[in-house]
């Protein structure tokens, strides 16, 4: 009698085995039944640290989902190093995290260069480099970085946008451009060249750069005047570009004026530079600003604050870097679930290749993430808007950006 | 007590000794014995810590440069980052652009730094204390410009990505292994190097000068000629170093190469012990491991949790720590050998 | 001819951001014959601490005066728990305790502050004269900063209080001799140098926009300008941040491209000083054997 319910009992116990070892999934280093890793370097130290304002956000948002019960059960573990914006630091951090810390993937790792510099190591170790913080053309190569990918949309392919409407409706103007002398700036020069095929030459009059160190672009502004151009571009950051607002509007230029979506944000560079002096500028951009008053009753909007004021409360409710952080966070949550048990590094990167008609909350009506096999870029889309004095008026339809004029 | 005043010739084959052995024969033991640890340690430690020591080996070169021409010649270098850059650009240009193996790179990259150095050194002769340090600055503000500049040459923003090196398949370790040991001889090297130069006439002419220029001046010794001297084997060997940075990342671009990074060189030379040759290599581990470790302490600030672990260095240690510890372990070799000192002071 | 006379004049705006901080290094200089790399950061600090008391409603004169009796105290302080411990080490170990407390500085305001930039009102309104060639607000600045060089100069020459602190900045011992409270100058000059901080900032957030990062450039820009007029010189170092200011301007916009305009300009100065080592208006040092 004993003996047969030891063995009943045993065989129940094998057979609830069998079912656990069925239910388990297959798993890269860094996933597990309870976990997934996920690296990701920022730079959270030295002149680009504002920036490591997106890491933060990552980390906040997936603190949420790990409270909301994790994907499938399982939670995420977001291990976020910083490396200062300096490429021999991110390789050093991005090696840590892949032979020390064992992660299944690295996530949005930001910076041009820090970018570069470990792209030839992941993918020699066929480890996937996802969704990569950079504007960058060179991310959407599958053929020979299959395990790269980047996100949000080219500062070329927005270069480009502004070229084809420059052609179009402004064919015979002079054209200025104030670029950071960095791979970011120039991106928007070639961009603009490309666009503008062999017009290029005649009708790009000026160009002139500045350095981060640099304390203002007056200068640069008054010489880009000088060259009696009606077009300017200006292709830098938040606090340049503010000045640049105010000098162009300050010694009376009136130039039809593109800004990099970069530095469109409300409060950040709108408002200091001089909500009037900035009348008529337009840039292509593709995410709703959190300070401009048309999102404020948007229910994604009330969705987003009330996610800042619970989990990042860290965060500046006027910097877009939070908008941009919950966004690629949200991507990548869809990639994740998508993989359900099979967390390897093929499967994730699969996923991340099949995306159709993503729609993210905090992107603007109409713009949606998709990706294929041969196709690397999931935002490839813009909307031009214009500033009216109080926020960006979003006028024509959303054009998708593509390779060449 | 009266004094032992016999009057015996020193025995002139009276060599110190201790616990039997000489002393000399002592050091050559403990040398043996670093050698052995150094050799063995990679094959002890995963990957990524034997890259961190690689790395470790580099800056620890770049600050001996750094120590050479601030520490022992008083000429203070707020530049040695923009020098770094040099050696790392040529070594990746050759390599890049030429197809040169990479140690074949080195000494190409050591020459064009010494000559940098020199023809730098000789209007620097010009100049003092914060005009020197001004005049750095401009070294280290000036090279991403000129490397973004040249971009024909240099890759420009994009930088250069370097394929990296095999190592021979005879030896049968890995690439990391391997790197490990190419850097650890070319730190050996520079050691030598700087240690012969340093504990000669080099030297002390250096030291002359930047204690007593105008004493120094007063002995003969030609105060130009060992200025611009140390200033180009400083920069040949931060230019060694950036070489070999180039090799092991298999990455170089301008943002490698800020102002940064030549402030990062001076606090490790200040934090090893300036006027030492074995500090430049706690100088090294300081720049590599110091600012991770801030990073896991706090999140929020990184970079003032890195401010503070400097201030409480100079506190505790304002000559660095080998320049502090280093008379301790030199009185406490005193204190274990009485008689030997005394056998050498007659 | 306009656009010249416009990039001089923009050249002088910038370059009396760059003087007012030149003119605190100055004051640090002489006072403890340090240079102080945290010299900017302070004053984006004290720049923040302006910001965060006009934010809560305090009127901006108000909050002015609170911020400098504020960044002067913080100064007091600094010399004696900070500097104090270090005055007696070799220089280069007060170079990375100035050093520390600039990543200090940096990456505290980052953390409390973050990183958006913000506005910063100015007490000067913002009006183009002499047809759109300079604005109210730049001449403010440079009002400001003359004004400002002027008191230092009186100061150290009119003052007994000034006098004591060259001599204890000099010759120490030989102050102490004569009854100066040595350690009580030092203080006192840190102090001043973080109130003349505090004045920089605040006239210049409006200018270049609030951020941590806001400094940064311009200490080195007004190192150079300190060096180039004479670091023991006030006047010298005004003069020197406007040229500074000037050539960099100049330089970039007639003789080479923008991408190089730093390294030209640095070039310049260096040449200057090729031919004046102790500067436009500094005074040499003559060391007795």
């Amino acid at each position: 009698m004993k003996k047969t319910i030891v063995t009943a009992l045993s065989a129940v116990g094998l057979g609830c085995a069998g079912a656990v070892a069925l239910a388990a999934g297959q798993y890269g280093p860094g996933a597990s039944d309870t976990e997934i890793k996920i690296g990701n370097t920022m730079p959270y130290s030295g002149p680009a640290s504002a920036y490591g304002t997106i890491g933060k956000a990552e980390t906040a948002y997936f603190a949420m989902i790990n409270e909301q019960g994790g994907i499938n059960g399982r939670k995420i573990n977001f291990i976020s190093r910083d490396d200062g914006y300096s490429p021999p630091k991110t390789v050093e951090q991005v090696r840590q995290l892949v032979e020390q810390d064992q992660v299944l993937f690295l996530f949005n790792t930001l910076g041009t260069p820090p970018n570069t510099a470990i792209q030839a190591y992941l993918n020699d170790n066929k480890v996937p480099q996802l969704f990569v913080a950079t504007g960058a053309d060179k991310w959407n190569d599958p053929k020979r970085f299959p395990w790269t990918m980047g996100w949000q949309p080219s500062y070329r392919i927005e270069a480009r946008i502004y070229g084809r409407y420059i052609l179009k409706n402004l064919p015979e103007a002079k054209i200025a451009v104030l670029y950071q002398n960095d791979d970011f700036g120039k991106d928007y020069l070639i961009g603009l060249r490309e666009a503008l095929g062999d017009k290029a030459d005649k009708m790009i009059v000026a160009t002139q750069s500045y350095e981060t160190t640099d304390p203002t672009v007056d200068s640069q502004i008054v010489t880009l005047r000088g060259s009696g151009a009606d077009i300017l571009l200006t292709a830098a950051i938040p606090k340049f570009a503010a000045q640049a607002i105010r000098k162009v509007y300050d010694i009376g230029w009136k130039p039809t004026h593109f800004l990099t979506n970069v530095s469109i944000s409300v409060k950040a560079v709108m408002q200091p530079a001089g909500p009037e002096k900035g009348v008529g500028i337009i840039t292509a951009t593709y995410g709703k600003d959190p300070t401009d008053p048309q999102w404020q009753n948007a229910p994604e909007y009330a969705d987003w604050l009330a996610w800042m004021k619970k989990y990042n409360t860290s965060g500046n409710v006027a910097d877009a870097n939070n908008v941009y952080g919950y966004s690629v966070s949200q991507t990548l949550i869809t990639v994740l679930k998508a993989c359900q048990d099979n967390l390897t590094r093929e499967n994730i990167m699969k996923e991340a290749a099949n995306i159709h008609g993503l729609k993210l909350p905090m992107a603007l009506p109409g713009i949606v993430v998709s990706t294929g096999p041969n196709d690397f870029a999931p935002i490839k889309q813009e909307q031009l808007a214009k500033w009216d004095g109080n926020t960006w008026q979003l006028f024509g339809e959303v054009i998708s950006g593509s390779g060449g004029s | 007590m009266a004094q032992d005043l016999t009057i015996t010739s020193p025995d002139r084959f009276a060599v110190d000794r201790y616990a039997g052995l000489r002393i000399d024969a002592w050091r050559w033991l403990g040398a043996l014995a670093l050698m052995a640890l150094a050799s063995l340690l990679p094959f002890a430690l995963s990957n990524y810590h034997v890259f961190e020591l690689t790395m470790v080996m580099i800056y620890a070169i770049a600050v001996l440069g750094l120590n050479i021409l601030t520490g022992y010649n008083g000429q203070i270098s707020l530049g040695h980052g923009g020098f770094f850059a040099v050696g790392a650009y040529t070594a990746a240009i050759l390599m890049h652009r030429y197809g040169v193996p990479y140690w074949a790179t080195l000494p190409p990259a050591a020459f064009v730094c010494f000559v940098l150095g020199i023809l730098f050194g000789l209007p620097a002769l010009r100049f003092e204390g914060h005009y020197l340090a001004l005049v750095t600055i401009a070294m280290a503000l000036a090279t991403p410009q000129f490397l973004k500049y040249f971009d024909t040459w240099t890759g420009g923003q994009q930088g250069i990505n370097l394929v990296k090196p095999s190592p021979p398949a005879w030896l049968g370790i890995d690439r990391d292994r391997w790197l490990y040991f190419v850097a650890l001889v070319c730190l050996l090297l520079a050691i030598r190097v700087a240690a012969n130069m340093l504990h000669g006439r080099t030297g002390r002419a250096f030291v002359a000068i930047r204690d007593h220029p105008i004493a120094a001046a007063a002995m003969g010794i030609n105060l130009a000629r060992y200025k611009t001297i140390a200033f180009g084997t400083s920069t040949m060997f931060t230019g060694v170093a950036g070489a070999l940075s180039a090799i092991i990342i298999g990455f170089v671009a301008p943002e490698s190469f800020t102002l940064v990074l030549s402030i990062s060189f001076l606090v490790g030379s200040a934090v090893g012990g300036i006027a030492t040759i074995s500090g430049a290599i706690v100088g090294g581990a300081f720049i590599e491991f110091v600012p991770n470790l801030a990073n896991d302490i706090s999140d929020a600030a990184p970079w003032a949790i890195y401010g503070v672990a400097m201030l409480l260095l100079m506190y505790a240690m304002p000559l660095g720590v080998v320049g502090t510890i280093g008379p301790w372990l030199g009185r406490l070799r005193r204190y274990l050998q009485p008689a030997a000192d005394a056998a050498s002071r007659r | 001819m306009h656009e010249l006379l416009e990039q001089i004049s923009s050249g002088l705006a910038v370059g009396a951001v760059y003087a007012s901080l030149a003119l605190a290094l100055v004051m640090i200089y002489r006072s403890t014959d340090l240079i102080n790399f945290a010299q900017g950061e302070m004053a984006m600090f004290s720049t923040y601490i302006a910001w965060t008391l006009v934010n809560a409603g305090v009127p901006f004169w108000a909050a002015f005066v609170i911020t400098l009796a504020t960044s002067f105290a913080g100064g007091l302080v600094i010399e004696r728990v900070i500097i104090r411990p270090v005055e007696t080490a070799p220089v280069l170990a007060a170079v990375v305790v100035t050093i520390g407390l600039n990543l200090i500085f940096n990456s505290v305001a980052g953390w409390i502050f973050t990183y958006t930039l913000q506005e910063f009102p100015s007490p000067f309104p913002d009006r183009p004269l002499l047809g759109a060639l300079i604005t109210t607000r730049d001449l403010g600045v440079i009002g400001v900063t003359l004004l400002m060089l002027v008191l230092l100069f009186a100061f150290f020459r009119f003052t007994s209080a000034g006098l004591a602190m060259r001599a204890a900045a000099q010759n120490p011992q030989s102050a102490r001799l004569c009854g100066i409270p040595v350690g009580r100058m030092l203080m006192f000059g840190w102090g001043l140098a973080a109130a003349i901080g505090a004045v920089a900032g605040i006239m210049v957030a409006p200018v270049l926009f609030l951020d941590p990062n806001m400094m940064g450039g311009v200490l080195i820009y007004a190192f150079t300008g300190a060096l180039l007029g004479g670091i023991t010189s006030p006047v010298g170092a005004v003069v020197g941040g406007l040229i500074v200011g000037v050539t960099e301007n100049l330089v970039g916009t007639y003789l080479i491209p923008s991408q190089l305009k730093l390294t030209v300009a640095l070039g310049l100065i260096i040449v200057v000083l090729l031919l004046r080592p102790n500067g436009l208006f500094g005074t040499a040092v003559i060391q007795r054997v």
